[in-house]
């Protein structure tokens, strides 16, 4: 695969996300889809690596002026529960239903289990 | 040789024409009434079931379909910590997930849909002239409250379909191969091509394709009611 063909792959794997029309995307979502396929793949992944990226996919996002796709906020709240800093963890997990309300019970459920889990 | 370039260029514009092609397919168009009925805001992506002996299958597809489902404009909760909530609670096997009932996911998770999603094919054939990656995923929708189905697909990506024509031969092409083999290994193009067949299986512009969601400008101006 030389890097014509890459190229190709990349422009086609855009036209197949964007169908017939290009159109402007909704969302940034940066490394998100690479994170979570590198947290699948090996459990005990580098926490403090896969953070840093989802906090650089935020910081691009706002630079972009698109809004951050929906889940990396709740999955970054979670790593951030994972790895003992409870404040930003709950705080990001509080994020993602202002920013999606739709998510609202998964998360009160979430919240719920958090603070169970720590009293 | 700059000939044989520019054909093998051409090759893979007329390859990359006749997957948008697929557009404007003539098969028999979708009943979307239930779908327009339940107009779901939200959708839970279970954990792929996998019929495939890659066990790394239901990862590369479930880090993918994130993407497609949010730019059609739904809510889709974060699939690791869906992931992680069954594990939780004792379900790891996929087909055990998917028999859970729809009022429970619904207590949990308070979704308006659910995908379904199974993985027929997955994965690196290895032959002498060429290797290909395949990925074949069908998936179905159901409304949470009352389980009807909403849609059903199903998508093909294959790497071989990005290889163009190459000039060199016999010996050429032996060496295309070996190289292409240790390519596809170690770049992971199973994840790659797991992501064009999830963008193909999940976009509203493919024929009989999902609906566009509330979250996106295009919701409820496409596919007139039958």
């Amino acid at each position: 695969m030389d890097v014509t063909k890459l190229t190709m792959l990349a422009a086609l794997s855009v036209a197949a996300l964007t169908g017939c029309q290009a159109t402007k995307p909704l969302y940034h979502y940066g490394s998100y889809q690479s994170n979570v396929y590198e947290h699948f793949k090996n459990e005990d992944s580098a926490v403090t690596e896969e953070i840093e990226a989802l906090e650089q996919t935020i910081s691009e996002s706002s630079r972009n002026k698109l809004q951050v796709g929906p889940g990396i906020y709740a999955h970054l709240g979670f790593l951030y529960l994972q790895s003992g800093q409870r404040d930003t963890g709950l705080g990001y997990l509080q994020k993602e239903k202002q920013l999606y309300p739709e998510s609202a019970t998964f998360i009160d459920f979430l919240l719920k289990n958090a603070k169970a889990g720590q009293s | 040789m700059s000939n044989i370039k520019a054909f093998s260029s051409l090759a893979m514009v007329l390859a990359m024409l006749s997957t948008l092609a697929g557009c404007a397919s003539s098969q028999a168009p979708m009943d979307y009434s239930a779908f327009k009925q339940s107009n779901p805001k939200s959708i839970l992506v279970l954990p792929p079931t996998n019929q495939t002996t890659e066990v790394i299958a239901p990862y590369g597809v479930l880090a993918n379909v994130t993407v497609p489902l949010a730019e059609a404009g739904y809510y889709v909760f974060p699939v690791a910590l869906v992931n992680e909530t069954f594990k939780n609670n004792g379900l790891t096997v996929a087909e055990d997930i998917h028999a859970v009932a729809p009022k429970k996911l619904d207590d949990i998770f308070g979704a308006d849909a659910v995908l379904y999603i199974d993985i027929e094919e997955y994965g690196t054939s290895y032959a002498v002239l060429s290797s290909d990656t395949v990925v074949v995923v069908k998936a179905r929708l159901t409304d949470i409250k009352t389980n009807a189905i909403l849609w059903e697909g199903k998508a093909s990506a294959a790497s071989s379909e990005q290889s163009g024509g190459n000039g060199g031969g016999i010996v050429g092409m032996l060496v295309e191969a070996a190289v292409k083999q240790i390519m596809e290994t170690a770049m992971d193009t199973g994840f790659q091509i797991a992501a064009i067949a999830s963008n193909r299986l999940l976009s509203p512009e493919a024929h009989n394709g999902l609906l566009y969601g509330p979250r996106s400008p295009k919701h409820g101006k496409e596919k007139p009611a039958k």
